[in-house]
């Protein structure tokens, strides 16, 4: 395996949420099979920056693959065709000599693109503030032996905690459905006794505010769960669902 | 005060209604698939069989509810996908690959959906508002059901159709019946029972539709 690559890369150019933005070739010589996706697109920046030209924008932050704030699709896949891997930690590596590859954002009606490769994902935000937390008194820290949490209940919700509301599932989603999102956060304090005074309430008020962001429904074809780079289940789903259902039935 | 909308005008709503009649009518399916091997077993049990099915008053309501269902399931599903259709205005330039790819037929599954809604169509013109055949066992004067489906069952071409549909329909169940049961939230820690389940359950149905046109055009029937 050679230690560098030549690619060629279309990359979505988009100069504001008005603009309507296209695919621009670049090529890109001697990329190090050790970088990762975001730092072979800091050399192609760098390369753009000596011409004069304007830097692609993309989302990053913490690059460890834990704070969901990275995210493109690369050759139709969200993050790339890896699995569990956001696309921070997707290494060049994964991609050939002489590949092409397209760089398109995660595209959804509810995530209006900024600029270039970067969207405005604040609809989840907006879903996380309608019911997505639990409500405590701030001071010092309660005793932790007072709420027993079993382990399989505890194991169970940190799966659904995984989650980091990088929107990966609504891009792989042919509907730009959010549910597999909405599930993880309804999933994770479902399971939790903090989450239990305000279960329906929560339920309620989050899938209202999905479905007014103008999300898709779910049409349970499993992309979003393939997308995820926490490897969020499909089962989530069937829980929203049921609670969906149950606050509805007992309120 | 939070915000909330009643539970049927949500998208989880209305995809549970969706899920419900559509596992309403994969029941119906399945009985009728049964109901419908008495064509191998001869023309006199498979008229007996529709002449006691269609002559109870019962029938009306159930042909009430398989038309709610249908017409419940066909709305609410183009519904839906309008608003799925329009949660992506810029299409991406390419698809998913690899180990991210989704299976086409869950992905189309409007598209088996509207196979269907012709094939059913042109089902009960063909069959149910078709020739009107008479016999008589005994003393009771019945339609002739049978006859006309063999006659149907010769053809070649209609034969054809109706494989073609038959396959569509197993298509249509090998995704729908485990996404109703997902819809429902009937799915727990492992979705693979429901996938399953939904597979077995397309693949009975449509073996059981398949063999019915094929027996009958390969042996004749009986007249």
């Amino acid at each position: 395996m050679s230690e560098t690559l030549n690619l060629k890369l279309k990359v979505w150019r988009q100069k504001n949420a008005r603009d309507e933005g296209k695919l621009v070739d670049y090529t890109l010589e001697g990329v190090s099979t050790h970088a990762s996706f975001l730092e072979m697109l800091d050399v192609l920046n760098e390369k753009l920056i000596k011409q004069g030209d304007e830097p692609v924008a993309f989302d990053h932050d913490c690059r460890e693959g834990i704070c969901g704030s990275c995210g493109v699709m690369i050759n139709g896949a969200a993050h790339g065709a890896q699995l569990g891997t956001a696309t921070c930690q997707l290494h060049m590596r994964h991609f050939k000599d002489g590949d092409t590859i397209v760089v398109e954002p995660f595209r959804a009606r509810a995530f209006p693109v900024v600029k270039d490769l970067m969207v405005n994902r604040t609809a989840f935000d907006r879903i996380i503030a309608a019911g997505g937390f639990i409500s405590v008194n701030t001071g010092s820290a309660p005793e932790a032996n007072n709420l027993p949490v079993g382990r399989e209940t505890a194991e169970a919700a940190f799966d659904s905690a995984a989650c980091i509301g990088c929107g990966a599932c609504v891009a792989a989603c042919k509907n730009a459905s959010a549910m597999l999102f909405v599930g993880a956060k309804v999933s994770h304090l479902a399971h939790l006794p903090q989450g239990q005074p305000e279960r329906f309430r929560r339920v309620t008020a989050m899938v209202a505010q999905m479905d007014s962001e103008k999300f898709g429904s779910c049409t349970n074809t499993g992309a979003c769960e393939a997308a995820c780079p926490k490897e969020i289940k499909l089962t989530n789903i069937a829980q929203l669902n049921r609670e969906l259902l149950r606050a509805s039935l007992c309120r | 005060m939070t915000n909330s909308i009643p539970f049927l005008r949500t998208t989880i709503g209305k995809k549970m209604l969706v899920g419900l009649s559509g596992l309403g009518f994969a029941f119906f399916l399945l009985t009728h698939m049964a109901g419908n091997l008495l064509l191998l077993v001869g023309p006199e049990a498979y008229n007996e069989y529709s002449y006691k099915l269609t002559s109870t008053k019962l029938i009306y309501l159930a042909e009430a509810g398989l038309v709610l269902m249908f017409a419940l399931h066909v709305f609410l599903t183009i519904q839906l996908t309008a608003a799925n259709r329009a949660a992506r205005k810029t299409p991406y330039e390419r698809g998913a690959g690899g180990p991210k790819r989704t299976s086409f037929v869950a992905k189309t599954l409007i598209l088996s959906g509207l196979v269907l809604l012709v094939f059913t169509i042109l089902h009960l013109i063909t069959f149910k508002y078709g020739t009107v055949y008479t016999v008589t066992y005994g003393t009771t004067e019945m339609r002739d059901l049978y006859t006309l489906v063999v006659e149907k069952f010769r053809e070649p071409g209609y034969v054809a159709w109706y494989v073609f549909a038959m396959l569509i329909l197993g298509a249509h169940l090998s995704h729908g019946v485990s996404a109703s049961l997902q819809s429902l939230g009937l799915t727990t820690v492992r979705n693979c029972t429901a996938k399953k389940i939904g597979w077995a359950f397309a693949a009975l149905v449509t073996i059981g539709f398949i063999i019915q046109p094929l027996y009958l055009f390969f042996s004749g029937g009986a007249s």
